[in-house]
């Protein structure tokens, strides 16, 4: 028994140190999706693409960042901006303070302002690895005060979204940072805001039902699970399996819920071309 | 308004089939109810019900969750829980109140959004959000009444409004008891323990600024006095529709402050720039 739960400590601390990049060279890793084993090297080439599946890992906001940005350019906005604990809920503070301490991440988004190939932009990058990328609070605040910033320096907004839906732990409190995202996205965009929303594995619940799905541009990594409903819960209620690759990018794509499917690789090429289209005069 | 109930039996209260829905609410505050129906490019989704009517002589827009009362009706609603062509329609019926500058009253009371294979194909999510966008641009007068329970997006698709006010035993919550325990819990028995943790009865959300007025129930609850409960909820939004009458042209601002400030003072750290 004690075998089994230290490999599986193992595995999870992999996968950790896979989304954040930092897989020392030598260690063979096996792909969640298809169980293949591929080395650190391999996986660091690849940015965390599976080399045998294609599976497109979940990645971590600084480490994604890292990847799209022009060297150089990244500036954090927002960093102080802190979760709070509305509902006074059992241990949510400790839980905070625990992923705080393991992740270096306030809460499970990260706000910047950078370039991409000297164009510049707002970006928000979500982190599965703090509560499942849940919309906290914080978060909301954190995704709206970003789009205000770049509403106020009139720059494009960029957001890769990852997210199980609402934080629990904060209740009614973040139901409501759906209205107050979506409102701002809203805003922004009849100003004249471009906005373009990258959608990562997985992307359910409260964001896909608010700012996630209000992209002037749709884009989705291949694979990434996407739905307001998460698959067990359908199950559950209409009695029967889901088909393969229900919810899936590919299945968006398909009926009409996206522009482009992107692979890891793509991104900053996809996203410079699509500044410059909105390059104005 | 202290509560002789615990939030658990306001759950069960909210729950209860023998109170007024929306049908009943629209049938009793309204007249000339034209029911609209369709979102247009799918189909008609029944959860949702929606149309023209007058409210103490003036033309309004009415939109609500439709649970049913029967079974048959039952089915035919889905319990309530609309699929993405009830918030598209909603959304039809919203911009055409628009156009024709018609003050909007939502009857709030789903168990959520329906988690299902056609509703996520056609893109529930979307939907919602578009609803959600929506609503906050809107310039005529918006009034949502939670009237039974009030759950997840598929509640709030429905109440961005300039007030948002609840029955006394109404809750409103980011999820059924249930569902919040399963997730948090693993265990959806435990869905008692959820209902004093998630803050969802009215009385919680008037203190926190979710809502902004709780109407009183009769005694026992909303079931045992029709008549008594549609006084109440007819006094309530005359007075707000008269209220917001007087801000016509600052509503949508009004609206999006309402709903910016929701948390925003909640974290610890103060705006800042690079």
């Amino acid at each position: 028994m004690n075998r089994i739960f230290s490999q599986r400590r193992d595995r999870l601390l992999t996968y950790q140190a896979m989304r954040e990049g930092r897989i020392t060279a030598g260690t063979r890793t096996p792909c969640p999706a298809c169980g293949k084993e591929s080395s650190g090297l391999d996986w660091s080439r690849s940015l965390q693409v599976c080399p045998h599946c294609g599976f497109h890992c979940p990645m971590g906001a600084y480490y994604r960042l890292s990847t799209i940005l022009d060297p150089g350019s990244f500036q954090e906005l927002e960093e102080k901006l802190a979760p709070a604990d509305p509902l006074s809920f059992p241990d949510y503070p400790e839980k905070l303070a625990g992923l705080e301490q393991s992740t270096g991440l306030k809460d499970a988004a990260v706000g910047a302002v950078g370039k991409i190939e000297e164009h510049r932009a707002v970006f928000v990058v979500m982190d599965s690895r703090f509560l499942m990328g849940s919309m906290s609070t914080a978060v909301g605040e954190k995704v709206t005060r970003c789009v205000e910033y770049a509403g106020k320096k009139k720059l494009p907004l960029i957001i890769f979204s990852a997210s199980g839906g609402a934080r629990m732990q904060e209740g009614i409190f973040s139901l409501m940072q759906m209205a107050k995202t979506a409102a701002a996205i809203q805003r922004f965009q009849s100003r004249g805001g471009l906005y373009i929303s990258c959608l990562t594995h997985p992307t359910t619940g409260g964001v896909t039902a608010s700012f996630a799905s209000l992209g002037d541009i749709m884009l989705a990594e291949p694979g990434a699970l996407i739905g307001f409903a998460g698959p067990r819960v359908i199950e559950q209620t209409i009695g029967e399996k889901l088909p393969e690759g229900f919810q899936r990018a590919e299945y968006l794509l398909d009926h009409g819920f996206l522009d482009e499917i992107v692979t890891r690789d793509q991104w900053r090429a996809v996203l410079a071309r699509l500044l410059a289209l909105h390059e104005r005069g | 308004m202290a509560s002789r109930y615990t939030p658990e039996e306001k759950v069960k209260l909210a729950r209860d089939p023998g109170r007024p829905g929306t049908a009943d609410f629209i049938e009793h505050l309204f007249t000339d109810f034209f029911e609209q129906r369709g979102d247009r490019l799918c189909r008609e989704d029944g959860s949702i019900l929606g149309g023209i009517a007058r409210f103490h002589g003036r033309p309004v827009t009415v939109i609500g969750h439709r649970k049913g009362k029967t079974l048959e009706e039952n089915l035919r609603c889905n319990f309530g829980m609309p699929g993405p062509e009830g918030y598209r329609k909603a959304q039809r019926l919203m911009r055409q109140a628009e156009k024709f500058g018609r003050p909007i009253f939502t009857f709030v009371d789903t168990p959520g959004a329906y988690p299902g294979k056609e509703a996520e194909e056609r893109g529930q999510g979307e939907a919602i959000a578009q609803c959600l966008a929506l609503m906050s641009t809107l310039e005529v007068p918006v009034i949502s009444v939670i009237t039974g329970e009030g759950n997840s997006g598929g509640a709030l698709a429905l109440a961005v409004a300039n007030r948002v006010l609840m029955l006394e035993h109404a809750v409103y919550a980011v999820l059924s008891p249930e569902g919040f325990a399963s997730i948090l819990w693993k265990d959806s028995a435990r869905s008692g323990e959820a209902c004093g943790v998630m803050k969802l009865t009215a009385q919680d959300l008037r203190r926190s600024g979710i809502v902004q007025g709780v109407l009183r129930e009769p005694e026992g609850g909303a079931h045992t006095d029709w008549e008594a409960t549609y006084r109440t909820v007819d006094a309530a939004l005359r007075k707000e529709l008269a209220a917001l009458d007087k801000h016509r042209g600052s509503l949508a601002q009004q609206r999006y402050q309402l709903f910016r400030a929701m948390g925003q003072g909640l974290s610890p750290a103060g705006k800042e720039e690079p």
